[in-house]
């Protein structure tokens, strides 16, 4: 078994989790097996804990559920590493301006108002997501696209279809649409997205329109793999999306 | 009780005055409306059930056919009571013989409206006798195996499958939880319709249906009689179909729905006038069978300011509590909804939570008050979102909070996982037992923090209040004052479902209802 080492150089070509030492490999997960609580519970679960690759796998608490089922608490060790010179992860290639920086650009550069429209498509009654990027107030301190000067910001609500998302920014000729998702429970998100993306091309709008997607499930990978220009994930805020906007304007020459 | 909030008792009675007037000039519009829920609500009561070929439920089938006939003024009550009379059919053979088109429900010929309440009579009185059934199986298992206490533990499931869910509900029953709520399926709210029958795919929630209310009712009353604590049920009286649903839940034995006068205008864009026609027979049925309504002032804090909107939590509450009485709900049912959603960040928010929290319970006394959990703040750091949760019920065990809605860790990442409702429980119970008498024993200094913010939140919703009174009810949702979302008097979703009633129109249910259940 592979004894961690004292050392206090990390190899970037192989890291593992870190929990005192460099190198121990510590992972703790908690998870439910449905069989009743007992040795053999702890036994399967440790078991499966050494099919994932955690040496050493220990149960340090565990529960009956009160239906024959068993909650775990394990710790174990981490067999495999990971390369992290080898990494490639696609990101928005923007520089983030503040809400003031944002203003002054399309002061000096765009020189016109900027449209985007928004909603919480498809069956998703959430507007948590939408509100916080859109709504005048914004979230946790980052004032929202309403209060940008130079942006004309309209935030439609939820349980909007695709296509009246569609029509609204056709009708106010949008420079971006913003489709936000909370509900991913079998995958309904993707599903949603998808048919977005296959209605904006049917409308001839696909290349008109800067397309993006957010939601805390949604990543710009994501979105790029379904056909977004940007996706935006959790701890992003209008800073973000705006900064994004004002600079493919820019870049796409959509003066 | 003195205040240990050193609230004005004239404030408290000019705010509640004010909500009294508000909820009074909206009756009036009421009275002289109708809606296609109301008035399938009235079928189903009357015992129809079932869907046709293609599954449109019967109760719409009816509804339809005679809203396409020019007839829905007068009401399903006449209609069906017209047609009872001539053709000595019950209402469910009515349906299907409409449904069948063996049947021209409008052209027949017409008796005159006593003739036709008293065709109907029999109908009536069999569906209030089996709504008074359950209420009264309600009472004995209440008397027998007993309940939990309050703070009731309320937790939801969400599968979208109700064989599912049943599992995981008893599981949470067996772990302690006094409440089960099964969430719906994310667009049902809009469906002008109650889908029929027993359901396995829901997005994010399961389906309300009368079936799989049964199915869930069933279920729980066998584990509750097992472990000897009576389990309630919840579920949702609000969307499209808002009364309809409050009738199942009746037929059904739901013991807690939510139901709000303004929610669905405000968060489902549901036109304002089909809302409030439709929640007063919603109540009026709620009322009846002895179900705690929830109201849902909660989520104005999601989309404004928990700090700065406060005040108008307790101006909606108050509404909401006037809206009951006129529909004649006992206090005790009445399950005002408010939450805990300051930012964590707040320096001495845990102060401003309590005192509001000690303030509803003060202006409310007797009510079965609904206490939201921390969602808008929950990052997916369920360490940090676990003791979020452990703050807000140590303000419910502290100001006496009647329904506890469990906050989970894994809030804002995914419908809670078995485990994380075992982990919710685990902290309620913990919190709960630890301090339980820790509002009895604690009092606060006199014009501190926590006094002022009381003081404060009520003056303000007292003046919010009087301004509605002023502008009235619709405009000032027009104007965006509730929740910060503006819908127009004649937009949203269901508009062309109201109509005005005509002179012959009656509602029976509403009548026997309002003179209560004994």
């Amino acid at each position: 078994m592979n004894k961690a080492v004292a050392t206090n150089t990390v190899d970037l070509t192989k890291i593992k989790p870190y929990g005192d030492t460099l190198n121990d490999g510590m992972i703790q997960t908690s998870f439910t097996l449905p069989v009743p609580d007992g040795d053999e519970a702890w036994e399967a679960a440790r078991q499966l804990a050494r099919k994932m690759g955690l040496d050493e796998p220990s149960v340090v608490y565990h529960k009956d559920m009160g239906i024959g089922y068993t909650y775990v608490v394990l710790y174990g060790k981490c067999q495999h590493t990971v390369d992290y010179t080898k990494i490639h992860v696609t990101k928005v290639e923007s520089d983030v301006m503040s809400r003031t920086e944002c203003e002054k650009f399309i002061e000096d550069n765009i020189k016109r108002t900027v449209t985007i429209v928004g909603a919480s498509t498809g069956t998703d009654a959430h507007t948590v997501g939408i509100d916080a990027i859109m709504n005048m107030k914004g979230f946790h301190g980052h004032f929202g696209l309403e209060r940008y000067h130079g942006i004309n910001a309209l935030n439609m609500g939820s349980q909007v279809p695709n296509e009246e998302l569609i029509a609204k920014a056709i009708e106010l000729n949008a420079d971006a649409i913003l489709v936000s998702q909370t509900v991913t429970q079998k995958d309904v998100h993707i599903k949603n997205l998808t048919n977005m993306i296959e209605l904006c091309e049917a409308e001839g709008i696909r290349d008109k329109m800067l397309l993006i997607c957010g939601g805390p499930r949604v990543s710009h990978e994501l979105a790029q793999e379904l056909g977004y220009d940007a996706g935006f994930g959790p701890e992003t805020y209008a800073e973000d999306v705006a900064s994004y906007i004002l600079q493919e304007i820019i870049a796409r020459g959509r003066l | 009780m003195t205040s240990k909030l050193n609230l004005d008792r004239r404030v408290i009675d000019s705010a509640r005055s004010h909500a009294k007037n508000i909820a009074e000039s909206m009756q009036s519009f009421i009275n002289a409306h109708t809606t296609v829920s109301t008035e399938r609500t009235i079928l189903r009561l009357l015992g129809v059930d079932g869907v046709d070929d293609v599954d449109r439920p019967l109760p719409n089938v009816l509804v339809d056919a005679i809203k396409d006939a020019g007839g829905l003024p007068r009401g399903v009550a006449y209609w069906v009571g017209n047609a009872v009379a001539r053709t000595e059919k019950d209402p469910q053979a009515i349906a299907e013989a409409v449904d069948a088109g063996e049947l021209d429900i409008t052209g027949l010929e017409p008796v005159t409206q006593a003739e036709a309440r008293a065709a109907l009579e029999p109908y009536v009185q069999a569906s209030l006798k089996k709504i008074r059934e359950q209420t009264v199986k309600r009472n004995e298992y209440l008397a027998t195996i007993g309940e939990g206490r309050r703070p009731y533990l309320y937790v939801i499931v969400a599968t979208g499958n109700i064989f599912e869910d049943v599992n995981q509900a008893e599981a949470a029953a067996r772990q302690g939880a006094d409440i089960i709520a099964v969430i719906r399926t994310t667009a049902q709210s809009l469906l002008d319709y109650v889908p029929y029958g027993a359901t396995t795919e829901g997005f994010g929630g399961t389906y309300a249906t009368q079936e799989n209310f049964r199915i869930m009712r069933e279920r729980l009353d066998r584990v509750g009689e097992e472990i000897g604590r009576y389990i309630r049920l919840c579920n949702y009286s609000s969307g499209l179909c808002m009364p309809e649903i409050a009738a199942l839940g009746a037929l059904e034995r739901l013991d807690v729905m939510l139901n709000d006068a303004l929610y669905g205008i405000l968060f489902r864009d549901i036109n304002m006038q089909r809302t409030i026609v439709d929640q007063f027979f919603s109540r009026v049925i709620i009322g009846y069978c002895g179900i705690i309504f929830n109201s849902g002032e909660d989520n104005y804090l999601t989309t404004d300011d928990a700090i700065d909107a406060a005040h108008t939590v307790l101006a909606s509450q108050m509404m909401n509590e006037q809206f009951a009485v006129l529909a004649n709900i006992p206090e005790e049912q009445m399950g005002l909804g408010h939450a805990f959603e300051m930012d964590p960040d707040t320096e001495d928010g845990f102060l401003m939570e309590l005192s509001q929290a000690i303030m509803a319970r003060e202006i409310f006394p007797k009510a079965a008050l609904k206490y939201m959990p921390p969602t808008k703040f929950m990052t997916g750091n369920i360490f940090r979102g676990h003791i979020q949760n452990a703050l807000f019920n140590l303000v419910a065990v502290w100001s006496g909070q009647s329904l506890q809605l469990l906050g989970m860790l894994t809030e804002a990442i995914h419908t809670p996982h078995l485990h994380d409702r075992m982990l919710a429980i685990e902290n309620a119970k913990y919190v709960f037992n630890n301090c339980r008498s820790i509002g009895e024993e604690v009092e606060f200094k006199k014009d501190g923090k926590i006094q002022r913010r009381a003081q404060e939140v009520l003056r303000k919703a007292d003046e919010l209040l009087a301004q509605i009174e002023k502008d009235g009810l619709f405009p000032t949702i027009e104007a965006g004052k509730f929740a910060a979302v503006k819908r127009p008097f004649t937009g949203g979703k269901g508009l062309e479902g109201v109509c005005g009633r005509d002179e012959l129109y009656f509602n029976p249910f509403i009548e026997e209802m309002l003179r209560g259940a004994k």
